[in-house]
């Protein structure tokens, strides 16, 4: 095998993927963290997309890539209003007492 | 070593590297500049891979999109960040435990799926091999066949558009705003009144 195979992109990917959930492992307390860790999950994911499409030959994948793109834009923006929303109701973003919704 | 396994190199360890530091940052606004390298890098990554539409789309959506979102979030958040890192090392065990062994089983998949999935083998889509361009290619797959999908997006973008509005604003209760249909409904008879005042008494509310 010569050069840069599917395997390369696939551990980039896997590596990502991983710091991804370790960050929101250690920033339990840091809701913004946690957002842009969620951001990175999907980039490996997206990463994977493309390189199984480019290897397959289909471009199916670098849609399904769009469309991964698409909802962790909303997502984002969604995200970040509940956390403006909360910060202006609380003056503080501390996520371990957003007990307010429960019942 | 050729250029182009230089060049993946480099930008996978620039975006891992930033990834990192994206988690370990003590300040947000650090950890956002370094999203948007990983975003950077990623989308490098893209370009080598021949996908460059996708990659254009990450830099545009994604840096100039969502990692200015989160900066603005960031630094308009007026919150002492110092708080959030004592969690830090009493989590890092077993989230290292955990991210450890996702890592070994993802890689060992993907090793798996890469030298004898359905992609085995296969050299990666050569640049200059179609006739059409990585763009126009997307599009006629995805104007056709993902069409339906295609509005669905749309339709998550309007709600996600519609639901961070209603989440963010808020009317201020005593902020006097101008009432256009009270102001052209006001008669002479409602805005003005003929009191009789008693000399000595003034007028009271």
């Amino acid at each position: 095998m010569t050069g840069i195979g599917l395997t390369h992109y696939l551990a980039v990917a896997a590596i990502l993927f991983t710091i991804g959930v370790f960050g929101i492992f250690v920033n339990r307390k840091n809701v913004i963290v946690i957002l842009m860790s969620i951001e990175m999950i999907l980039l490996a994911v997206n990463i994977n997309l493309v390189a199984f499409s480019v290897f397959l030959h289909q471009v199916t994948g670098q849609i399904f890539a769009m469309f991964v793109l698409t909802v962790a834009a909303a997502e984002a923006a969604v995200g970040l209003a509940i956390l403006v929303t909360f910060f202006r109701n609380r003056g503080d973003i501390a996520v371990d007492d957003a007990s307010m919704m429960k019942g | 070593m050729d250029l182009q396994a230089v060049a993946f190199y480099l930008l996978a360890a620039v975006s891992v590297g930033a990834a990192f530091l994206v988690i370990t940052a003590r300040n947000p606004v650090h950890s956002v500049l370094c999203l948007i390298l990983t975003f950077f890098s990623a989308a490098g990554l893209f370009v080598l891979l021949g996908a460059e539409f996708l990659a254009m789309l990450l830099v545009v959506v994604y840096v100039g999109a969502v990692a200015v979102l989160f900066l603005f979030v960031v630094m308009m958040l007026d919150v002492d960040f110092a708080q959030f890192r004592e969690g830090f090392a009493r989590y890092m065990p077993i989230g290292g435990l955990v991210a450890v062994i996702l890592l070994v089983e993802m890689v060992l998949v993907s090793w798996a799926v890469a030298h004898s999935g359905a992609a085995a083998g296969n050299a990666p889509l050569a640049p200059g091999a179609s006739d059409v361009t990585n763009a126009e290619a997307i599009g006629r797959v995805l104007y056709t066949d993902y069409v339906y999908f295609f509005q669905a997006a749309g339709i998550v973008l309007l709600i996600a558009m519609i639901g961070a509005i209603v989440l963010t604003l808020h009317h201020r209760p005593h902020v006097r705003r101008q009432s256009v249909s009270r102001q052209v409904g006001r008669t002479p008879k409602t805005g003005m009144q003929v009191v009789q005042i008693k000399s000595g008494e003034g007028l009271a509310e």
